[in-house]
């Protein structure tokens, strides 16, 4: 059987199948990341152009409300940009700096993780002890000050222009470690089993023996950390634009969207903040469901083979 | 006089989300003060659950579902909380299989050891320490006080054993059940172990329900034997008679599975097939489909326990061996 | 376990020389002392004298161990924009950020453990479900919303608590304190609440998991066969056990605890050692920042090694591991 038709006869999606929680968080979930990637489409207006919207607009509340306006559905923001269409595009920001992150730390991680694994010694004792004293230092002081450096260096105007693959660089090298721990644990439980003494004997080289044929065998708890390390991505970038050292807010994500409407939250235009918070909520919480979901699925049942 | 331990008709069901599954089916022994009773069996048989159920100890989601379990006169399914805990590790002891795991990796041993006392004994901690070590001696620990002051991973495989077996006697019980006391041990160190077991139940007065599917073990220390299939008593009698003159088929195999007795080069018996799971077990029989000597009622009837040489020796079989 | 502890705080030195190795190429790179101290209108011979007196021209490694030297002696450069010494900027801003840590903390502490082994101990109870789904629900509500929601519904909804500051401080030998006072105490609630709404749901779920999986474990079936009380196993053999995973996360999450007040204090405009180093980093204060990595940094990897002290404590078989 090829790889598709074993996944479809898994006990994976039967599982999946049957639990209610995972099914409404990953359709939820595929729901909101399809929507973010087709934000050009769908959204009524585009805030990125900026001739598009009028400041004369702005703080306008949602329709449904007195003084709202057909046209803004949730209102506009303090630029006057259509609250909607903003978060959809902050939304697909978030998304794409998430995805992103991960998937470097991922990357990295799992190539050093391989590496110090299976070939030991001066190599490994050497990224350990570079994880070690990174993990000494939270994620996200390293990212944050990660952040306000590039920040220094570049000036504001070319960091704004940077944002996002430096944002993608900055939370992706803050967690490597992870997956790098991750995976070396799991490589040397691999390493001493036969089907490695087996490869080694026909003589194939490291390389091969450690992409080919070990590091499949590793993808279980690397699938496991990866959603929650998603969502994490996402709320840490966040809280970087939170802070302002992340998207700007020509670029908004929904954390600078948070930010922008956080001293308009007590004058009474609360919708700003409001409704990108809850965006921003939902979209993490299904994210950590359907990890919860994931580790217990694939916990006890993969580790007994 | 009564028997120490009578289980009637005891049956055990694992409620599950599709229906409840039968794990033992209507089981009956008894044990006399003293006597040595082994429970053998394969792997799955419900060994295990059948000494876990005496003091009502079985995981979720399992339970008694019928049958009575009587010690010394009391009921012990119907009996409360309190009541019970009065009887386990009190009365009723138990050793579980592997010693690593069956002792708590963050206490000493002596904590271990006098807290069972005190659960059960109104005495002060540094008599309860007195205790221990005296059972320690029992086990021949060398050093014994130093033991007190260790933690578990610091002894060796077949110490942390000798130490279970050293607690369960702090209470001086007359029943021990021993469910698998030396399959996670070295073989070297299995027999020293048993040996201990033999010795002890001897000088202590105490009646032992050996739980094991090693036939030769319990060929050399007990008394009477029961073997157990598929959640059912399939043979029940005195050691001797089922060592030598196995009447059920499946006992039979297991005798024969031994490889004592065989000249070398010769082929190792085996029986065919492997024992059903709790959900599919055969209708009838459930060894029938393994049974040499299968015939149709075995596939319709399932044999009751009856009596054959006499009123100890009993089989479930409607083909016992040596019979026609 | 004095070996183990010497090679722990060799380790932390070697992470602290790091750390200061990357601050110092940080301010080496990006910070311009000389234009911090006479502005712009300095012609540029003046600024090169200036520099060749300041030993900025000296090689990268002589200027970072004049750094080193320096930080030993507590001097981590002058601040800028406050026209202070960094330390003294920090260490007026640190008693705002220990003591939101510290009522964060304590909110943690008399919640999460509680909290957590109830639910393990009684999970479906409606209590116990009602606390795992706000918990989950918590884990993706970053801090800033929670703060935001807090000051909309406490500060100005309902009013009953102060929105932003500190409120006023009373200075205890330096130390600019705000829990002497009521009113300093008031403005100190809704931000501990917002910081400790990170952890709370994630330790609640940690500590509910873990004891959990420790009440499955074999040594807790054989503390049931042993007939202990209940409150026994519960709280001897199953917490302590529990304790052992929770305090390694603890240590490490007393460091994001660290990193969120940042997160709080600019919501609640609350002057702390956060709240100053990102005004450091909009007026572009080199010396200031760095000298916050620094502190922070430090402060970090004398949480960790204590908080491995202490596991070597709790944990025995650590101790023997590192003794060797």
């Amino acid at each position: 059987m090829n790889a598709w038709q074993r996944f479809r006869s898994s006990y994976l999606l039967y599982s999946f199948k049957r639990d209610p929680v995972a099914v409404l968080s990953f359709s939820v979930f595929f729901f909101l990341v399809t929507v973010a990637f087709l934000a050009p489409v769908i959204a009524p207006y585009n805030p990125y152009d900026t001739t598009a919207f009028d400041i004369l607009d702005g703080e306008i509340p949602p329709s449904w409300m007195e003084g709202g306006e057909k046209h803004f559905w949730l209102g506009t923001d303090i630029q006057g940009r259509d609250l909607y269409s903003t978060m959809l595009y902050g939304l697909r920001t978030s998304v794409i700096i998430g995805l992103g992150a991960v998937i470097f730390q991922s990357i990295v991680g799992i190539v050093i993780g391989m590496m110090s694994g299976y070939l030991g010694g001066r190599v490994d004792s050497f990224f350990m002890r570079v994880a070690d004293i990174q993990f000494s230092i939270p994620y996200l002081i390293v990212a944050i000050i990660a952040s306000a450096v590039f920040q220094l260096a570049f000036g504001v105007g070319r960091f704004e222009q940077l944002a996002m693959p430096l944002l993608i660089l900055i939370i992706g090298m803050s967690e490597w470690p992870k997956y790098a721990r991750t995976v070396r644990a799991s490589v040397l439980g691999e390493k001493n089993k036969e089907y490695v003494e087996a490869a080694r004997v026909i003589g194939l080289n490291s390389r091969l023996i450690m992409f080919r044929h070990i590091l499949p065998n590793t993808m279980t708890p690397v699938l496991v950390i990866s959603t929650i390390q998603v969502a994490q991505a996402v709320m840490s970038e966040a809280a970087l634009s939170f802070l302002g050292l992340g998207m700007p807010i020509t670029k908004p994500s929904l954390g600078s969207l948070i930010n922008a409407g956080f001293e308009y939250v007590f004058s009474g235009s609360w919708w700003i903040t409001f409704f990108p918070g809850l965006l921003l909520v939902i979209f993490t919480l299904v994210i950590i469901l359907f990890g919860d979901w994931l580790r217990d699925v694939l916990n006890p049942k993969l580790y007994k083979g | 006089m009564g028997h120490l331990l009578e289980v009637k008709n005891l049956e055990v069901k694992f409620a599950l989300r599709f229906g409840d599954l039968t794990a033992i089916d209507n089981i009956s022994f008894t044990l006399d003060r003293r006597e040595k009773l082994g429970l053998v069996g394969e792997s799955g048989a419900g060994k295990s659950v059948a000494g876990f159920s005496i003091i009502n100890l079985i995981s979720k989601p399992g339970y008694i579902s019928g049958g009575h379990v009587i010690f010394d006169g009391m009921e012990l399914n119907r009996l409360g909380h309190e009541q019970m805990r009065d009887i386990r590790g009190n009365r009723i002891s138990m050793i579980f299989q592997d010693p690593m795991m069956t002792l708590n990796p963050v206490l000493t041993i002596g904590t271990q050891m006098a807290e069972t006392v005190l659960a059960h004994r109104n005495v002060s901690r540094h008599d309860a320490m007195d205790i221990a070590l005296e059972k320690l001696k029992k086990v021949y620990i060398p050093s014994p006080e130093k033991r007190l002051q260790q933690y578990p991973h610091e002894c060796s495989g077949g110490m942390r054993q000798r130490i279970v077996i050293a607690i369960a006697l702090l209470t001086d019980p007359a029943l021990i059940i021993a469910d698998e006391p030396t399959t996670a041990l070295d073989v070297t160190i299995q027999a020293g172990i048993m040996d201990l077991l033999q010795e002890l139940c001897e000088a202590e007065d105490m009646g032992l329900i050996l739980i094991t599917h090693d036939l030769a073990v319990v060929s050399q220390v007990t008394e009477r034997i029961a073997v157990m299939y598929a959640g059912r008593i399939i043979e029940i009698g005195p050691t001797r008679e089922i060592v030598s003159r196995p009447r059920h088929p499946y006992t039979r195999g297991l005798i024969n599975a031994l490889p004592w007795g065989r000249k070398a080069g010769n082929r190792l018996t085996q029986i065919p097939g492997m024992m059903p799971t709790l959900t599919d077990i055969p209708p009838g029989c459930g060894f029938h489909p393994r049974c040499p000597g299968s015939r149709p009622i075995c596939l319709e009837k399932r044999p009751d326990l009856v009596p054959v040489d006499g009123p100890d020796h009993s089989v479930a079989c409607h083909m016992p061996e040596g019979s026609d | 376990m004095f070996a183990f502890i010497v090679r722990r705080i060799i380790q932390s030195i070697l992470v602290m020389l790091v750390i200061s190795f990357v601050g110092f190429s940080v301010q080496h790179s990006i910070g311009d002392p000389v234009r911090d101290m006479v502005g712009i209108r300095v012609s540029a011979a003046d600024r090169e004298a200036l520099r060749d007196k300041l030993g900025l021209n000296d090689p990268f490694w002589i200027q970072y161990v004049r750094f080193l030297k320096n930080a030993l002696h507590g001097d981590l450069g002058t601040s800028y924009f406050h026209s202070k010494p960094t330390m003294d900027v920090i260490l007026s801003k640190a008693p705002a950020t220990l003591e939101l840590v510290f009522g964060s903390s304590i909110i943690i502490l008399v919640f999460t453990f509680p909290l957590g082994i109830y639910s393990a101990l009684k999970p479906r109870s409606w209590l116990s479900r009602f606390v795992m789904g706000a918990s989950t629900v918590g884990v993706a509500v970053p801090v800033f919303l929670t703060a935001i929601a807090l000051i909309y519904v406490f500060g100005v909804e309902l009013n009953w608590l102060p929105a932003y500051g500190r409120g006023e401080t009373v200075n205890v030998w330096g130390w600019d304190s705000g829990m002497l006072t009521l009113d300093g105490i008031k403005h100190l609630i809704l931000p501990s609440v917002a910081l400790s709404s990170i952890m709370l749901p994630l330790y609640i779920r940690l500590i509910r998991s873990e004891m959990m999986e420790v009440l499955e474990t074999e040594y807790i079936k054989f503390a049931w066969a042993k007939g202990l009380h209940r409150s026994r196993i519960w709280f001897v053999h199953a917490f302590k056990n529990t304790l052992l995973p929770v305090v390694t996360v603890f240590g490490v999450e007393i460091g994001i605890l660290f990193a969120f007040t940042l997160l709080t204090e600019t919501v609640f405009q609350w002057q702390g050692m956060g709240f100053m180093f990102l005004e450091a980093v909009e007026r572009s204060d080199t010396a200031l920042l760095v000298a916050y990595l620094m502190v922070v940094g430090g402060m970090f990897v004398v949480i960790n090694t204590l908080v491995d002290i202490v596991y070597g404590f709790i944990n025995p078989m650590v101790r023997i591991a590192g003794a060797k």
